[in-house]
């Protein structure tokens, strides 16, 4: 069932009914039933796969949790008559026992994960280097990628990492748990949540709120308009771009990258505003996963403020435990002793940071596509780290730092970095990418963009003037959102301004949204990571 | 602590990282930072910040830094 489908619409109006007239004890209950009833949609096996996941994961989480408490009971009872030695051992051994409950889990969720994820992907690596040799070629496996396996996965991990850390004690209902991995609006494309923030807000109840219903239907409408006015028109351009690689090089390429960047920015941003906003209607708060990313003065920023929960879990579960563990310290002290202070100290920051971008790469798709586009990412974060010094004497020295223009400069440069990276995503393969950028300066074609080749790309007249306005509102909205929320300040203006606002963009939807018959919307983007 | 005002000094000379308060909050100290940091105080002080005390209150002034060191040495 697609964010986008009518009867996702009728699934969510029957669920708002349904939600603020039942008590607000059993309204926990009611998302537990309909997360499982809008995920069975998507096939029953999927559902198997989570079940096992929430259940592998509550169960390793409620031992480790045990565990802690058994201990601190221990300690208590017997803080009088042990040494510092003997709490220290016990400790040790308790934590000991937690990591083996932890470790197995982590191999289960993510076994699974790795399986159905990049099973075929090995094997086609494997079948690449047995042809190199003229030995036989493995026959791929025929299994379906779950939709939102990898959300809830990583939702699941941070969950028992976190119990196994003691930041939390794990939940003992197990129904409730299951909400937490599986509830709807996020479960298919994020944001990643952590129980801390999530949890008590699912299971608290809610009471039937004005305003939280008003803005939410806002946000999902917003939502609607950039997928359905934008991302859904722009994206035949995409496809005709990056799937004639022979037909569209030079100048295209140039305007593929920039068709792509709004394309998913309207398409990620567009579904993200649709779950925090379904989420807001029961009166959940969700964490925001975007903060105007293409306002980015660098790279480094630019992640900071795109898909930020996925940035944050990678930072939280993956880079921090393997830059500051038992090796890498090692490692670090080694490299200082012998290549002195200066390149010592990186070593472990940039061994990590590579880990992360090809844990990150592989997470968006099993590709070599997503791997070089990880590791081209980290490449740029890299030397900019390496340039930093240059860059601070640079600014001081021409006293621009501050200045409009520059900045202008700052956000454009790293706009157009990110697409150019950005578009492993859409060809073929590394190869066709790496041929694509190099004709971008041997193949000059500007002029045959004038002949009218623009509408030839599956975008005609009116869809352009149609994204033209799109966007501009798309941008206007983002400027504005710099000094505050648009729909607090519409809240404050008069009745008629606001809701010739909201039946403005209820209409534009309609009207402009990119149907037609027998048109059937496109999955979300993000959908299949 | 000041053996640890040197390293934080190293990091970011322009910053007066006895008068700041909020090195998290305010963006000062960025992941990169915090590793580094983490390394240094390793070989300075002998003790390793196990990943769940990153957390902006341990890293958001050198004063509860350095208290996060007294903690963990204590508990060794």
């Amino acid at each position: 069932m697609l964010f986008t489908s009518y009867n996702f619409i009728l699934f969510l109006l029957a669920l708002f009914i349904l939600y603020y007239l039942i008590p607000k004890k059993y309204q926990w209950l009611l998302l537990l039933v309909a997360s499982f009833f809008f995920y069975s949609f998507s096939g029953w096996d999927n559902v198997a796969y989570i079940t096992i996941t929430i259940i592998a994961t509550y169960f390793a989480a409620v031992k480790i949790g045990q565990l802690h408490e058994t201990q601190q009971s221990y300690l208590k009872e017997n803080k009088g008559s042990l040494t510092r030695e003997d709490k220290k051992a016990y400790k040790e051994k308790v934590k000991s026992k937690q990591k083996k409950y932890l470790l197995i889990c982590l191999l289960f969720d993510l076994g699974i994960l790795a399986v159905l994820k990049y099973t075929n992907f090995v094997i086609s690596n494997v079948n690449s280097i047995s042809r190199f040799f003229n030995a036989g070629e493995l026959s791929f496996l025929d299994i379906a990628f779950p939709m939102g396996i990898s959300f809830y996965t990583f939702q699941s991990v941070g969950y028992l990492v976190d119990v196994y850390r003691g930041k939390y004690l794990p939940e003992k209902n197990i129904g409730k748990f299951a909400l937490f991995v599986s509830f709807f609006p996020q479960l298919i494309q994020g944001p990643i949540s952590r129980f801390d923030d999530l949890g008590s807000q699912l299971y608290s109840g809610h009471s039937f709120n004005f305003r939280n219903v008003s803005f939410g239907i806002q946000r999902i409408l917003w939502g609607f308009f950039k997928k359905l006015v934008i991302a859904d028109r722009i994206l035949p351009g995409v496809r005709t771009i990056t799937q004639n690689p022979e037909t569209y090089q030079g100048i295209y390429v140039l305007i593929g990258m920039v068709f792509y960047a709004i394309q998913l920015y309207a398409d990620f941003t567009g579904g993200i505003d649709i779950t925090i906003g379904i989420a807001e209607v029961l009166g959940i708060k969700l964490k925001e996963n975007f903060q105007r990313p293409f306002f980015s003065k660098s790279t480094a920023e630019y992640w900071r403020r795109w898909h930020i929960t996925m940035g944050t879990w990678f930072r939280d579960y993956v880079f921090y435990p393997v830059s500051i563990s038992g090796p890498m310290l090692k490692l670090s002290k080694f490299s200082r002793e012998k290549f002195g202070e200066k390149i010592g100290k990186r070593v472990p920051v940039y061994m990590s940071t590579i880990i992360v971008w090809f844990a990150t790469g592989i997470w968006h798709g099993a590709s070599w596509n997503f791997i070089v586009w990880g590791l081209l990412n980290c490449l740029v974060i890299v030397v900019s780290q390496e340039f930093e010094p240059f860059y601070a004497w640079f600014h001081n020295k021409f006293n621009i730092r501050e200045k409009f223009l520059f900045k202008l400069f700052q956000v454009g440069r790293t706009f157009m970095l990110m697409s150019a990276i950005r578009i492993l995503d859409c060809y073929r393969n590394v190869r066709v990418t790496f041929r694509m950028y190099g004709s971008m300066f041997t193949k000059w074609n500007v002029d045959e963009v004038f002949n009218g080749a623009l509408l030839e790309l599956g975008i005609d007249k009116a869809d352009y003037i149609v994204l033209i306005f799109g966007i501009i509102i798309m941008i206007a909205v983002s400027l504005a959102q710099r000094s505050g929320s648009i729909r607090e300040k519409l809240s404050a203006r008069s009745d008629i301004l606001r809701y010739a606002a909201y039946v403005g963009l209820f209409v534009s939807i309609i009207v402009f949204g990119a149907y037609g018959i027998g048109y059937d919307s496109n999955q979300f983007i993000y959908n299949q990571f | 602590m000041e053996a640890l005002l040197k390293i934080l000094e190293e990091l970011h000379p322009d910053v007066d990282f006895e008068a700041n308060k909020s090195l998290i909050d305010d963006k000062i100290l960025d992941s990169f930072d915090i590793i580094t940091l983490i390394a240094e105080i390793n070989e300075e002080y002998d003790v390793r910040i196990p990943v769940e005390e990153i957390v902006p209150e341990n890293f958001n002034s050198a004063e509860s830094l350095y208290k996060l060191i007294q903690r963990l040495q204590d508990e060794d």
